[in-house]
């Protein structure tokens, strides 16, 4: 089963990249997550960076070891997993933007079953995705809170860094 | 004193418990089949999220490796469903690699069509059968009520009773393993049981017979009045709340030398609390 959200962020593929490329931030953003953990923290992130991650699904947290597959910064991350259920996810960034609003459309993308489940395991698939596809949903609205929260923040503190500086100027 | 059909009864109890006995297999922990219990999860999910409406709490107080006695309550009669939803919980959260091994009364180790289980782990309740678990790594689920806690009347489903039982803590001192308590309620609003039928059961002696201290009467479906609860019943979709509790390490928490009693009146305590708290979170029965 797939399931796909996307959403339009005011921010630079880079800012929404430096996200979605820091293990630590996902327990922050990613709705319905309850582990997120480096499985070997001298390889945190990049390619063959492997997670042990699990999402409250139902009566159940599932999820298991995945392992990053693909890491093109800042336009695609993707990850499969080694133990657990099988699933393969992908994030997509595309620009968006134009020079004076920087925009980026990012799509999540989740694929999950359990091969070789049969008819319950099709049956579960189908009724797991009302709620996969809620978690991917407010997964992207609280990225791009927190991204365009991020923007804003950075914005005002170099406002406020050339309005000190030109002071400074005008006082000598 | 029991009379003609209370002899013939006897006799029949005895001949069945012949039977039982031959038919209790002989433990082996490799019958455990990670790939069954991977292909029957979507089931499993599917009863635990739309039937039973689950609710797993804690799993994270579970270590994350190494052996484990993991101590419930148990409840549901013979259709048990917390064991169907921790055995989810469990294999979900740490991957079905991790052994489990629920021990389970003779009779349902034994019962003919219930040997699909073998390959979720279940092993019949024994020290030996615990203690070889645990020295494979596994985590053990036991429930020291046994037939008799699981069998209880349906107005005291919000009560721990492990009717004294100790052993549990026994095997975790000579094993040197921590104790999890899991705690679970909605199981005996599964349906109406009215009585264990314990003095039944004394009276046709099968307790010595099967080791089976109760003769349960319920209301249950399909059967309306069920005795016995021997082939199961159709459980309601009560929910099902489970909490695991954090790890208690015995001689870190006791000393050396502890005393079982004290251990066993801090675990019965801790879990009635928890249990209580549960209730308390509970508006009508069945719905949750």
């Amino acid at each position: 089963m797939r399931v796909v959200a996307s959403i339009e962020i005011n921010a630079p593929p880079q800012a929404v990249w430096e996200f979605i490329d820091e293990p630590s931030r996902y327990l922050g953003f990613m709705s319905g997550i309850t582990r997120w953990e480096v499985a070997d923290p001298e390889h945190p992130r990049g390619l063959g960076a492997r997670y042990r991650m699990l999402m409250h699904v139902g009566s159940a947290e599932v999820g298991g070891l995945v392992e990053v597959v693909e890491h093109l910064p800042p336009t695609d991350l993707a990850w499969t997993s080694i133990v657990g259920i099988d699933q393969r996810g992908r994030w997509r960034l595309r620009d968006r933007g134009l020079p004076h609003a920087p925009r980026t459309h990012v799509e999540l993308r989740l694929s999950y079953g359990v091969a070789g489940a049969g008819f319950f395991g099709w049956l579960a698939e189908r009724a797991a995705a009302p709620t996969v596809r809620k978690h991917l949903r407010r997964s992207l609205q609280q990225l791009k809170r927190q991204v365009e929260h991020e923007q804003l923040r950075a914005a005002a503190a170099e406002r406020r860094s050339r309005r000190g500086a030109s002071q400074g100027g005008s006082r000598r | 004193m029991l009379g003609a059909p209370g002899t013939v009864a006897a006799s029949l109890a005895r001949r069945a418990a012949a039977k039982v006995a031959e038919r209790v297999p002989t433990a082996d922990l490799d019958e455990r089949d990670p790939d069954v219990i991977r292909d029957t999860l979507p089931l499993l999910w599917l009863l635990a999220t739309l039937w039973f409406r689950a609710e797993v709490r804690g799993m994270g107080n579970i270590p994350d490796e190494g052996p484990v006695l993991l101590v419930g309550n148990h409840s549901g009669g013979n259709m048990t469903p917390d064991t169907a939803v921790f055995t989810l919980a469990f294999s979900t959260y740490f991957g079905v690699e991790r052994r489990l091994h629920p021990l389970a009364h003779n009779l349902v180790a034994a019962w003919p069509m219930l040997g699909f289980l073998r390959k979720y782990g279940l092993v019949a309740a024994s020290r030996e059968n615990a203690r070889m678990a645990l020295r494979r790594g596994g985590a053990v689920l036991v429930y020291p009520g046994g037939d008799l806690e699981v069998h209880r009347p349906s107005w005291q489903s919000s009560r721990i009773d492990f009717a004294g039982r100790q052993g549990y803590i026994r095997l975790a001192l000579e094993e040197d393993v921590p104790i999890v308590p899991v705690v679970a309620i909605g199981g005996q609003e599964t349906a109406l049981f009215l009585s264990r039928g314990d003095r039944l059961a004394r009276a046709l002696r099968l307790d010595r017979l099967l080791r089976l201290n109760v003769l349960p009467i319920s209301l249950a479906l399909p059967w309306g009045l069920n005795v016995g609860d021997f082939f199961g019943h159709l459980p309601l979709p009560a929910k099902i709340t489970i909490e695991v509790l954090p790890p208690i390490n015995l001689r870190e928490e006791f000393g050396p030398d502890p005393d079982v009693d004290e251990i066993h009146e801090h675990i019965t305590h801790l879990m009635q609390d928890t249990l209580d708290a549960l209730a308390a979170e509970r508006r009508l029965p069945v719905i949750g």
